[in-house]
């Protein structure tokens, strides 16, 4: 452990600002959706809240203290010592693995929309697993594809195999919850590090088919539950079930339309403020932009994204190691899909799974996740300038 | 890094970045393009129409005395919103409604529910409109009840007592008139699918029957719409439009309420006659008309029932008894939907067509007891000779066997069974000439047209009929195979397309397969006395506003002309007022101190009814009075009510008293219904307190 007594002479430079280093392009990005996200979660709860006689300020007071925290977590994530982060790995992997499982003890875990994702927390907090899980993933496969090999060396099968099982135990045990929006985010995240950590082109082939083929077996096989399977047939048919899901995306896609160009003025929209929508403040909060905000706003947001992606490649490229290169792809990866699934599902170009849309959805640990992941970025950008 | 590495992550980038532009465009499609269509199906999610019913316009008489009105009822209501919020879904509080209003749960439950909520086939009695509309569960409660629920609200949560305007028909000189009015009721899928052609909203009430459907765009006015917004727990929580409702225009009708009450109860009195000299009297109908514009001045069908009992809340058996052959069917207007043979009324018709076929209307003919035609004998009624008679007193005894000995020569003349290309046919010109088999026209809904049998009508029941006939041993039942049938399915089968002998004279007096309405009988006898013109009957005079203004007055409508020419006018009424001094209803109107003329009508049946027993025959009378100059045209008619003469010809000259004030044998002055003998032009003022002239106070 002595290796982490030594400062690297970056740690020095950066000690004269706490936010030296950091991506302002990034940044900033990052924190007009936070901002935004706090205002469509108000509007999404506060009529509500209030018609029924609750705090309307419930979900923004929470969602703030979630951003506090969440900040503080993208900070540490962003000035501590990678290698720091590299020891820590093992034991966050580990933490992870254990949560996966000790939601699936029945009694334990909480289920939410027939996903048992949650482990209860005093105070009526809960922390989801999964969302921690991804990030432990993504460093530890990044750890091990990266480690021995030179920047021109490519790693072995075995390296890959290794890497592999990595990701492979928590996918499994997120598998039995069953959370599939959560396993695709991820299996996007594997195939993209593998394949950027330059590993053979059948790897990336192969594990390609292996997801494709994956997916149709637990379709046929009824390792999804029927409660996805649903789902999936409200995606390819949205009218044929008024009540279920198929009616929850058709509600959001009315919502989203209805905003029109300009969008019916922040706190105005009726489908929200009637909560037609269900899930309005968590998966669905992209319908609350697209009523209120109109084209403009909610373009604005899918342009914020771009922006993200675009800029964070820009760091992985620039990254002169190939650990921060893949933890950067890793990130991008799971941003991207995230964000695509999420809006996509608003919008009917994907089926209904429950993911959230990164940092602009209610709910702690997702937030928590992705501005460690946010960190991340950034740890990559002030370190590893090639 | 290595060259790969590079590769992937440039492809990554494209990757992803097409996703995300992927996504931009069907944002840009689903709110830019497509947007309004999403604005329009987001507003019907959130916006409800919570609509007031506008005020019904008042239907008076052409004083305007009213006929239907509205009154204020005590409605109590089911909030479905308030109920399904609360923990059992509103059980408790139905179940103390049901027992305070007396009624059973079930039903009560079964009616707050709407229809869309209940499985096919168990929807009777549910709620069709919204769940924002409060449902009434009964509309006249009792003022005590209604004081209980808005006490204790907390034992009735969701549950309110409102006075409403419900449709009444206040019977004023004890009148009914149901089948002239109609009434309302809720709206049908039908109505509401908007394939009559006109949109409602489902809460709305709308005119079923009679007057109140045929002139429901006028009376219904337009319903006030407040437009709610609300939330998915359909909780309004805005309002975003407000009109109010504006109230129907009134209807001034064409009827008298003492000649309606009159009339009613002179076709009552017609059938309870009837019935007490044993006949079985199953139904009846009279019809006043003004003889010089078809105005309609009273209107009754028998059996009738009670137009308020709609609005009260009919009850599954009620509704079943209106239609019930057992009952006699009191749903049917038997005035415009009756259709009877016309009997001896017809042979007015026949004279004619005697006329035309160049027979002298001062001849004496033979009324011998029998006629033989072909191999057939007729006789007469009651198989009596009556010597040598003038056509005039043939007319007024209502002798048959002239018409047969006239019809069936003008019938050899035509070709009999190998009937001339250009036949003469006076007798089947001469009932075309009245319009028979088409309908008059009044402006009540579901008129039957009638029929006559002409040589066009024979050939089309032949053509539908000849498979029956032809193959009568394969096609009958058991019942049907007696020898008599057999023999005339034989017949029918070989010449069933022409016209025999039988039917030609079975036409020239009224019998056979011709059928007519009184309505239409009325419109007949209404063309001969104002000497020729066949007027439309009309109840509908005009529609005024609210606020006083005409909006549309009804034209009386000539249809066409009898063309007949004046000295067979005046035949026609010299021999039609002997009817009634020497013929045969002279027993009726002796010393009845209004001359009238008329003809009565004792029409065969065949067929049998339910009990086995032979139909009875069909009793008419139709008459015009003054019998110069006249004013008025009375149709009688009682199925099977026996004699024209002692049934329908009492029940017209009943109506005739009423109409000029006679009581006794005395015109009592200032008693007669109309001021100079004649209905009143003006438009009344419309007050629903307005009351009848020279009523007893």
């Amino acid at each position: 452990m002595s290796y982490l007594l030594n400062r690297s002479p970056y740690r020095k430079a950066r000690r004269s600002s706490a936010f030296a280093g950091f991506d302002p392009i990034l940044t900033g990005a990052v924190s007009i959706l936070l901002v935004l996200g706090t205002l469509l979660v108000y509007a999404a709860t506060r009529n509500w809240y209030a018609a029924n006689g609750l705090d309307p300020q419930y979900y923004l007071k929470r969602h703030v203290i979630n951003i506090a925290i969440g900040v503080m977590l993208a900070w540490g994530t962003t000035v501590i010592d990678y290698r720091l982060l590299r020891a820590y790995t093992p034991i966050v992997w580990g933490l992870g693995v254990l949560g996966l499982g000790f939601v699936l003890i029945p009694g334990l875990g909480d289920s939410v929309n027939g996903a048992q994702a949650w482990i209860p927390l005093p105070g009526g907090f809960q922390i989801q697993p999964a969302e921690l899980a991804k990030i432990s993933i993504i460093v530890g496969m990044s750890m091990i594809l990266s480690e021995r090999s030179h920047d021109s060396d490519e790693p072995t099968s075995q390296d890959v195999l290794r890497a592999l099982v990595v990701a492979a135990i928590p996918v499994l045990l997120i598998l039995l919850q069953p959370d599939m929006g959560t396993v695709f985010i991820i299996s996007a995240s594997v195939v993209a590090i593998i394949a950027v950590s330059g590993a053979s082109t059948k790897w990336v082939a192969g594990l390609l088919i292996l997801a494709v083929a994956g997916g149709i077996v637990a379709t046929k096989a009824g390792i999804i539950s029927d409660y996805q399977v649903k789902r999936l047939q409200s995606f390819v048919d949205p009218n044929a079930d008024t009540q279920g899901a198929g009616y929850q995306l058709r509600q959001a896609r009315i919502t989203v339309g209805s905003g029109g160009f300009l969008g019916t003025g922040l706190f105005d929209g009726p489908q929200t403020n009637g909560r037609f929508v269900p899930e309005q403040q968590t998966d669905f909060i992209f319908t609350v932009a697209g009523e209120e905000l109109g084209f403009l706003g909610s373009g604005l947001i899918v342009l914020l994204y771009i922006i993200i992606l675009m800029r964070a490649f820009g760091i992985a490229r620039r990254s002169s190691e190939p650990y921060g290169r893949l933890v950067c792809t890793g990130v991008i990866a799971w941003f991207a899909f995230q964000t695509f699934e999420n809006i996509g599902m608003t919008l009917g170009m994907m089926p209904m799974t429950g993911v959230p849309l990164p940092f602009v959805s209610y709910g702690g640990s997702s937030m928590f996740a992705n501005l460690i992941g946010f960190g991340l970025l950034q740890n990559v950008h002030a370190r590893h300038r090639g | 890094m290595s060259q790969r590495s590079r590769l992937s992550l440039i492809f990554l980038q494209i990757f992803i970045a097409s996703l995300l532009f992927a996504l931009m465009g069907r944002l840009f499609y689903l709110q830019v393009a497509a947007g309004p269509k999403y604005r329009d199906a987001a507003l019907s999610i959130q916006s409800r129409d919570v609509v007031t019913p506008a005020t019904r316009g008042l239907i008076v008489d052409s004083s305007g005395v009213p006929l239907a009105l509205n009154k204020v009822g005590l409605a109590i209501t089911v909030d479905r919103t308030k109920i399904d919020k609360q923990e059992d879904k509103g059980v408790k509080v139905l179940k103390n409604l049901s027992l305070l209003l007396n009624l059973q749960y079930s039903d009560v439950w079964q009616r707050t529910r709407l229809c869309g909520e209940l499985p096919k086939g168990k929807k009777a009695g549910c709620w069709t409109g919204s769940r924002f509309q409060p449902i009434p569960i009964t509309k006249e409660a009792d003022p005590q009840i209604a004081l209980q629920i808005v006490e204790r609200s907390d034992k009735y949560p969701g549950i309110s007592a409102t006075p409403i305007a419900i449709r009444s028909y206040p019977g004023i000189l004890d009148v009914n008139a149901a089948h002239l009015l109609g009434y309302v009721g809720p709206l049908t899928d039908y109505d509401l699918s908007g394939a009559s052609g006109r949109s409602y909203f489902r809460s709305e009430s709308i005119g079923k029957a009679g007057l109140e459907i045929k002139y429901d765009s006028y009376l219904r006015g337009s319903p006030g719409i407040k437009t709610v917004i609300v939330d998915r727990k359909e909780a309004v929580t805005s309002t975003s439009q407000n009109t109010k409702p504006t109230p129907g225009n009134h209807l001034v009708t064409n009827i008298d309420v003492r000649l309606q009450a009159a009339t009613e109860k002179a076709l009552a009195d017609a059938v309870r006659r009837a019935r007490a000299s044993g006949h079985r009297a199953d139904g009846g109908a009279a019809v006043v008309l003004d003889v010089n514009n078809g105005a309609v001045l009273s209107i009754a069908s028998y059996p009738t029932f009670d137009p308020n009992s709609f609005e009260k809340g009919l009850t599954v058996q009620e509704a079943k008894d209106l239609f019930s052959e057992s009952n006699g069917v009191p749903a049917l207007n038997r005035a415009l939907q009756g259709l009877y043979a016309p009997g001896s009324t017809f042979k007015a018709v026949s004279i004619i067509a005697a006329k035309d076929a160049g027979y002298s209307l001062t001849a004496n003919y033979a009324c011998p007891a029998s006629v033989e035609v072909g191999n057939r004998v007729f006789n007469n009624f009651e198989s009596k000779a009556q010597g040598t008679l003038s056509l005039k007193k043939a007319l007024a005894v209502s002798c048959d066997t002239i018409w047969y000995r006239i019809a069936f020569d003008e019938w050899l003349r035509d070709g009999g069974l190998r009937p001339k290309s250009d036949a003469n046919d006076y007798f089947f010109k001469a009932a075309a000439r009245f319009q028979m088999g088409e309908k008059t026209g009044i402006d009540l809904p579901s008129e039957s047209k009638g029929r006559l049998a002409d040589r066009n009508w024979r050939k089309a029941w032949y053509s539908q009929n000849k498979d029956f006939y032809c193959n009568y041993a394969e096609r009958s039942t058991k019942a049907q195979q007696t020898p008599f049938l057999i023999l005339l399915a034989k017949e029918n089968c070989v010449d069933g397309d022409k016209i025999r002998a039988g039917d030609a004279v079975n036409f020239s007096i009224g019998q056979g397969d011709t059928i007519i309405t009184p309505i239409k009988l009325a419109q007949m006898y209404g063309a001969i006395a104002n000497g020729g013109t066949i007027w439309q009957p009309v109840v509908a005079k005009a529609i005024i506003s609210n606020s006083g203004k005409v909006i549309k007055t009804y034209p009386y409508r000539e249809l066409g002309n009898i063309d007949v020419a004046p000295a067979t006018i005046d035949f026609l009424h010299d021999a039609l007022h002997e009817v009634t001094i020497s013929g045969t209803s002279a027993g009726v109107f002796a010393g009845f101190p209004i001359a009238t003329a008329g003809k009565t009508g004792t029409a065969q049946v065949f067929g049998k009814n339910a009990n086995g027993s032979a139909k009875d025959d069909t009793a008419w009378y139709a008459g015009f009075a003054p019998a110069k100059n006249p004013k008025f045209v009375v149709a009688m008619m009682v199925s099977q009510g026996g004699f024209g003469a002692s049934t329908s010809a009492v029940g017209v000259k009943q109506i005739f008293q009423s109409i000029f004030g006679v009581t006794g044998n005395k015109v009592i002055p200032g008693t007669a219904l109309f001021k100079n003998g004649n209905p009143p032009w003006k438009l009344p003022k419309i007050s629903p307190a307005t009351r009848p002239a020279g009523e007893k106070k």
